[in-house]
């Protein structure tokens, strides 16, 4: 099953860390230190929550969560393998790091569609 | 290694030295490749913010806030800090390793790879903006 599928990990994995190369700098750099520094003003509350309402932010937002997650999952995975020798451990290591992926995106996938 | 060995048809008995888990401390570009493994922990990190974020923002104004109020104790502060120059790598290192993963061909030569590094760096700078845009505006 591992080995079926993994063709379509390693696609996950390319395209999330491509996603996150291009988009996660500059949302971190203004919603982890920007706005909280005060080097910029924090979005209001109507203004995000209005951005939030149109269906191409909410496709974005959830790209934006998903696939990096799968990069993560995929690369954590060979981390666990080479950097801690958990060779052994391969099915249970595989079933944490994608299980955690899945359930984000479930999670992003919820929360997005039921905006009321 | 297992007490119990997978013994393979042409690898009927292999003989393996153990490893130290710190193997990669001991040469510079060992190091550099296990940090640059270990970015995936903080573009993890970033997205389960985001999820964070979406959340707030659904449940209402004083949700917000909170969020808010809360990105702006210490240990977020410094937690963001980290996970930003984390993700700044990552992104570095993998703009810089598209033209070994991306052979891409124009009127039968190979494009450079300055050239592919370099619409990636065009792009980021583009989409980047888009972002602070779309986030500054209201």
């Amino acid at each position: 099953m591992l080995k079926r599928i993994t063709p379509l990990l390693w696609l996950l994995f390319s395209t999330g860390g491509t996603v996150a190369a291009f988009f996660l700098p500059i949302h971190l750099l203004l919603t982890g230190l920007a706005f909280p520094l005060g080097w910029l003003e924090a979005p209001r509350y109507e203004s995000l929550h209005r951005l939030l309402m149109h269906p191409v932010t909410r496709l974005y937002l959830f790209v934006l969560v998903s696939l990096p997650l799968f990069h993560w999952a995929h690369r954590f995975r060979y981390t666990l393998y080479d950097g801690l020798q958990l060779k052994h451990l391969t099915v249970l290591i595989a079933v944490l790091c994608y299980g955690t992926a899945l359930a984000g995106t479930a999670v992003a996938a919820y929360l997005l569609w039921n905006i009321p | 290694m297992s007490a119990d060995p997978h013994y393979t048809l042409y690898h009927p008995r292999w003989y393996r030295r153990r490893m130290s888990v710190w193997w990669w401390l001991h040469n510079r570009a060992y190091a550099f490749f296990v940090l640059r493994e270990i970015t995936s922990v903080f573009v993890a990190f970033t997205a389960l913010l985001y999820l964070w974020q979406i959340r707030a923002l659904i449940q209402g104004p004083q949700a917000y806030e909170r969020f808010l109020a809360r990105l702006k104790t210490p240990l977020f502060l410094t937690l963001d800090t980290v996970a930003f120059l984390f993700v700044l790598f990552h992104a570095i290192t993998w703009f810089n390793l598209t033209p070994k993963a991306m052979v891409v061909r124009m009127g039968g030569t190979r494009v450079p790879d300055w050239a592919i590094i370099g619409v990636n760096y065009a792009a980021w700078i583009v989409l980047s903006g888009a972002v602070a845009f779309a986030l500054l505006r209201g």
